[in-house]
């Protein structure tokens, strides 16, 4: 029963239903399948990709970068994030300099990439590592700066160092936040790989969906959007289990009221 | 007798926003002895935090000077521990019963054979067996500061200081943690300074009593307990000597 109860039957129906609907629109018009191939044919063209040398070949390019980019950035902003919260004067020294690049956005930053790393991995992975870095560092800040100060006081009454306090103390305090960081950049990666693709090309999923549509494969073309949809919704719910093993502490906190 | 903790002359004062500076703790003076039980007893806000503060080497004092074991006290003495009144914020949530006791042990960076063993002991010492496994938000305000108050004993410290301690806690459970704390401080011999607005506690709990003003904090006088150990939740209140006790410390603050 409770596997049924958390099925959202309602929204399933409704979005099978704008399947159906698009599926006999495209097969009504020739016009209208130019642009919308029925959905049963992007579900075939899907089935026969992804068992292609070529379509696992972009995928893995796409996820190779994601990978890089990604945890890059989150070893890079989670250390800066914990000393530019902990140590005012270093905050101070680059406050400007952050609330001068954080709302720009990334995507701006892939013709400088490209100037200075030329067209190819290391480019790409710059970007990504770039723009994911803003979330974590900010909510690393943020989560440094709320700690309640009798758990650092805890800290130094046992004797700890500074250091000790960072790493045994404030990490795992602010972790929540940086969590919350970790979360929001792992969409924006995603963007930022394939965005960067679709502007470099050559190999990854971003190159194949823009390479499809400049090929009038339409069918193609969604299909590789499809891909990318379950990269990015796989790649969520690998992040929540592991979320979920790792805060059930916060969670069981903060249900009761205590951070 | 030997003084392991001597407070000369202590003073702090505070800037306040508009620039003028207020006096919390005037010139304060006190020693306590190795294995002593000591409180400090005075009126909510009277600056008995703040000096507690100071004596952990937490927030230095603005004049006056404080020797643990023949030491003078520049930062937080490595003898010595706190133990904070807002136990729910003190404890790491992060971490396991038996994690926040084994901080104790980490902290104290004695490579233990049985770290886990001696942990384990100090749980069912503060009478929190079965508990290891479970997280602080898991447990009431009570056994939380049974858990902090482990963690505290697993640092192995020669004084511990107490700030409030029971304060949040029910009347019951009050008067469980006070015969807990004596356990352990008769198993143990760990010197206890401990900061109170209970006057009964104090009594309760002490050999010895200084009496804190309001601000600025200035110690009023100093009590010695002379009633018997071990001491009895009925009897010893009962006793005639202690509603003396009682009634003279009660004047003093209240004047």
């Amino acid at each position: 029963m409770r596997v049924f109860s958390r099925i959202n039957l309602p929204g399933l129906l409704s979005f099978l239903a704008l399947l159906f609907l698009w599926e006999i629109s495209a097969r009504s018009s020739q016009v209208i399948q130019s642009y919308f191939p029925p959905v049963s044919e992007i579900i075939r063209s899907l089935l026969s990709l992804i068992f292609s040398r070529e379509v696992v070949a972009h995928l893995l390019a796409t996820l190779g970068r994601f990978l890089t980019g990604y945890l890059l950035s989150a070893l890079i902003a989670v250390s800066l994030g914990i000393l530019l919260g902990h140590f005012r004067f270093a905050y101070a020294l680059f406050e400007v300099l952050i609330e001068f690049l954080r709302p720009m956005p990334s995507v701006a930053m892939i013709p400088v990439a490209i100037l200075l790393l030329g067209i190819g991995n290391a480019m790409i992975v710059a970007v990504t590592l770039y723009a994911c870095t803003w979330p974590i560092l900010i909510n690393t800040i943020d989560g440094v700066r709320n700690i309640e100060p009798t758990l650092i006081d805890t800290g130094r009454t046992f004797g700890l160092g500074r250091w000790k306090i960072l790493k045994e103390i404030i990490l795992p305090a602010a972790m929540p936040y940086i969590v919350t960081g970790l979360r929001i950049s792992l969409a924006i990666a995603l963007i930022l790989v394939t965005t960067s693709e679709m502007v470099v090309g050559g190999s990854g999923l971003g190159f194949f969906i823009l390479d499809e549509e400049r090929s009038l494969s339409t069918t193609n073309m969604y299909a590789g959007i499809v891909i990318v949809a379950v990269l990015g919704y796989g790649l969520n719910r690998l992040f929540l289990f592991f979320e979920g093993k790792a805060m059930a502490w916060h969670r069981g906190a903060t249900a009761r009221g205590l951070l | 007798m030997v003084a392991i903790l001597e407070v000369k002359k202590v003073s702090k004062s505070y800037r306040q926003l508009d620039g003028e500076s207020t006096l919390a703790i005037d010139e304060i003076s006190f020693r306590v002895e190795k294995g002593e039980f000591v409180s400090l007893v005075g009126p909510s806000g009277c600056g008995k935090t703040t000096l507690l503060m100071c004596i952990a080497g937490l927030n230095p004092p603005s004049t006056g000077g404080l020797v643990v074991k023949d030491v003078e006290v520049h930062g937080p003495p490595s003898n010595l521990v706190l133990v904070f009144q807002e136990f729910n914020k003190s404890l790491f949530a992060w971490r396991s019963i038996l994690g926040n006791v084994l901080f104790g042990l980490e902290a104290r960076e004695k490579r233990s054979q049985d770290a886990q063993g001696e942990a384990r002991r100090l749980i069912k010492l503060v009478g929190l067996e079965g508990f290891e496994r479970h997280y602080p938000w898991e447990l009431s305000g009570g056994m939380q500061q049974r858990v902090a108050i482990a963690r505290a004993l697993a640092y192995g410290p020669e004084i511990l200081l107490m700030d409030e301690p029971f304060g949040s806690v029910d009347a019951l459970t009050r008067l469980e943690l006070e015969d807990t704390l004596l356990k352990i401080w008769e198993d143990l011999g760990t010197t206890i300074l401990l900061v109170t607005h209970d006057i009964e506690e104090a009594i309760y709990l002490s050999d010895r009593i200084y009496v804190v003003s309001r601000r600025p904090s200035r110690i009023l006088q100093t009590i010695d307990v002379d009633l018997s150990r071990p001491r009895h939740q009925i009897t010893t209140r009962a006793d005639a000597k202690f509603m003396e006790l009682r009634n003279e410390i009660y004047r003093q603050i209240s004047q």
